[in-house]
């Protein structure tokens, strides 16, 4: 699996685990308007717990710019390298 | 502490089966989480909060209007929560030379809508104090200019504080202080507040809901009353029956500087009045030795209301604690250091708070003080008083073990009762007896203040208060009797009611011996009385077959002829003006 697969994967187990719904299934596509409940409210949350899971923080701009899930994770991935 | 995610899963839950509470909650900054996590808190303490928020920054409009949503949801409780970062916005908006005096018209307009509130409905009102930002314009020097926010803002907390504590039914939700126990950094995320602007994070809102509950908790009467402590590593270090007095810890040395401070901190709940009782497996002697001679305790044997110390398993000895105080298990709090007694506890007596006592005996002040146990709405300088009130009660039980026959038990007693007519000392206190005694009370009948007067002042009726002093204390007023004249050979006791705080005392044989003894003097032929049953008097479904009435149809009379004194150890202290009932004629 490439590291964007298992980022895929983890950050589905926490939108399951947020959104409190079992049946989210994510893909790079996927956007705010494809699954029930992703709204700007629960965006916070979402991205508190991601910044949590993954030990890092996003700046406020950022959590704003993303349009679906792959963005998401392409900033994961950033983030993560300049972190090391 | 739960997290916020449990407390909003928590939303899904039944709470159909809990009390129903009505809050508002109005905020200058975007409060959806906050309501979230409040319902979902108050799932966890058993509470169905019915929450209604205010749309975004509409404290003004809502208080202000009387037509308002707010004023027809007509709420139990009102939330206010202005921001430091709004009052910050408005800082910033304040001319240079008007900053010393800013937080003066804030404290006026935090006033003025309280009060609006206060005329417009009933609702107990929670406002949030302000935690701090300190914007270091002034650095240090800020703590000593009038001008600067972070002083302003420190007044502005401080005036709530005694402006508040002025009013009734208005109490401090104190965020600033769970901002200073979690920091800063946790308390507030800046994302969260660019993109949602919501001023307290994710992480803080758990605590930020909880002190909210606590105060709606106290609020609504679920209070912790009493603490029962172990003694060994719970209130001194080591084990006072291998180690002796000399060598247990407490002072000022190493770990025993934990063990007095944690006692100073159960000796101030003791003087604000929460009752301290101790469980102990222990030689009972031996376990009060350093209460009465070691030079570090702090607790000594006056602030114990129980001090029960044998070999029993701990969960029959708070059985038997809870059996002195009468208060119920759910306002106990029981800590040990031993995770077994606990939970043996907690096994046996579901309703008893145990907390899970850090290993380390140094954790166990910050500890405590996280979980906020003692919340409360109100003081007064009598709740000090009470652990003399339980010790006398505690004496009396602990007699009462003494004596294998009950009669040397209640002559030892040496109880005297007052029998008084209705006055305006006692107006007050009868009526309360009226109205909350359900299980020894006949008829069930309840009074208001004005009712007894009324009866005071009929001629028709015959009314008797009853009072009982032991040697051990006062018991206060106690039972009220109200006789009703039928024609001139009836007494029809209308109402006979009596505080269980003196059940087995004989009190029952010395108010009958006072009517029949009226009812002869007034040549009354029979007296006559009727069991009223309801959910909680079964008490005294048989109290009149005990004391030699006859039923007829629903009916127990007993004739005042032949009637013999029943046998009682009380004697009577007659009310001076009661006198006249056994002298006067029809």
């Amino acid at each position: 699996m490439t590291d964007a697969e298992i980022i895929l994967k983890e950050i589905n187990e926490i939108f399951i685990d947020v959104l409190d719904n079992d049946a989210i299934v994510l893909t790079t596509e996927t956007t705010s308007d494809d699954i029930e409940d992703w709204d700007s409210l629960t965006h916070i949350q979402l991205v508190v717990a991601i910044e949590k899971h993954f030990k890092l923080k996003f700046t406020a701009q950022e959590i704003r710019s993303w349009s679906n899930v792959g963005e998401m994770i392409e900033a994961i991935i950033n983030k993560s390298k300049t972190a090391i | 502490m739960i997290e916020f995610l449990q407390l909003k899963k928590n939303l899904k839950k039944d709470f159909g089966k809990y009390k129903q509470i009505k809050l508002s909650i109005l905020g200058d900054s975007a409060t959806q989480f906050l309501t979230q996590a409040v319902r979902g808190y108050g799932y966890e303490v058993g509470l169905n909060i019915e929450i209604r928020e205010s749309d975004y920054n509409q404290i003004d409009s809502q208080i202000l209007n009387p037509g308002s949503e707010l004023y027809q949801y007509n709420p139990d409780y009102t939330l206010i929560y202005i921001s430091s970062h709004k009052l910050l916005q408005l800082y910033n908006n304040t001319k240079v030379e008007e900053r010393s005096m800013f937080v003066m018209k804030q404290a006026d307009y935090i006033d003025n809508l309280i009060s609006t509130l206060q005329s417009n409905i009933f609702s107990k009102i929670i406002i949030y104090n302000f935690n701090e930002i300190n914007d270091y314009v002034f650095g240090n020097y800020s703590t000593i200019t009038e001008s600067s926010f972070i002083f302003q803002l420190r007044r502005l907390n401080m005036m709530l504080m005694e402006n508040i504590s002025k009013r009734k039914g208005c109490y401090i939700g104190d965020i600033s202080s769970i901002q200073n126990n979690l920091g800063k950094k946790t308390f507030f995320s800046t994302s969260t507040y660019i993109n949602a602007d919501m001023l307290i994070s994710i992480e803080a809102l758990p605590f930020v809901a909880k002190c909210t509950v606590d105060i709606i908790c106290a609020a609504q009467g679920m209070l912790k009353k009493c603490i029962i402590l172990d003694l060994d590593n719970t209130l001194w270090g080591g084990i006072i029956g291998d180690d002796g007095i000399e060598k247990i810890q407490i002072g000022h040395l190493g770990i025993g500087k934990a063990f007095t401070e944690f006692q100073h901190w159960i000796k101030k709940l003791k003087e604000r009045g929460i009752i301290v009782a101790i469980c102990s497996k222990n030689t009972e002697e031996i376990a009060k030795e350093p209460f009465i001679s070691h030079p570090d305790m702090v607790l000594r044997m006056e602030d114990i209301a129980v001090f029960v110390a044998n070999w029993n398993n701990k969960a029959d000895n708070i059985r038997y604690i809870q059996r002195i105080l009468n208060i119920g298990f759910d306002s106990m709090v029981f800590l040990d250091d031993n995770p077994f007694e606990r939970n043996i506890v907690r096994a046996n007596i579901p309703e008893i708070c145990v907390p899970e006592l850090p290993e380390d005996p140094s954790d166990y002040l910050e500890y405590l003080y996280e979980l906020n146990l003692f919340e409360t709405v109100s003081h007064s300088a009598e709740d000090g008083e009470r652990t003399k009130q339980y010790q006398v009660e505690a004496q009396r039980v602990q007699n009462r073990d003494k004596f294998t026959n009950e009669d040397d038990y209640l002559a030892s007693l040496e109880m005297v009762s007052q029998v008084a007519p209705f006055n305006q000392y006692n107006i007050p206190r009868v009526a309360q007896l009226s109205q909350r005694s359900n299980q020894f009370n006949l008829t069930t009948i309840r009074y208001s203040e004005s009712d007894i007067e009324k009866i005071s002042q009929s001629r028709e009726y015959v009314p008797f208060t009853f009072t009982l002093d032991d040697k051990y204390g006062d018991n206060g007023l106690i039972a009220v009797v109200i006789l009703k004249t039928v024609n001139t050979d009836e007494l029809y006791i209308e109402t006979w009611i009596m505080s269980c705080r003196v059940l087995k005392r004989g009190m029952e044989n010395f108010v009958l011996n006072t009517i029949m003894a009226y009812a002869s003097s007034h040549k009354y032929k029979v007296v006559t009385g009727k069991y009223i049953p309801t959910a909680k008097n079964g008490l005294v479904k048989d109290h009149y077959k005990e004391l030699g009435f006859v039923e007829k149809d629903g009916l127990w009379s007993l004739e005042t002829k032949n009637y013999i004194n029943r046998k009682c150890y009380i004697n009577q202290n007659y009310y001076d003006r009661c006198r006249n009932y056994f002298k006067g004629n029809k």
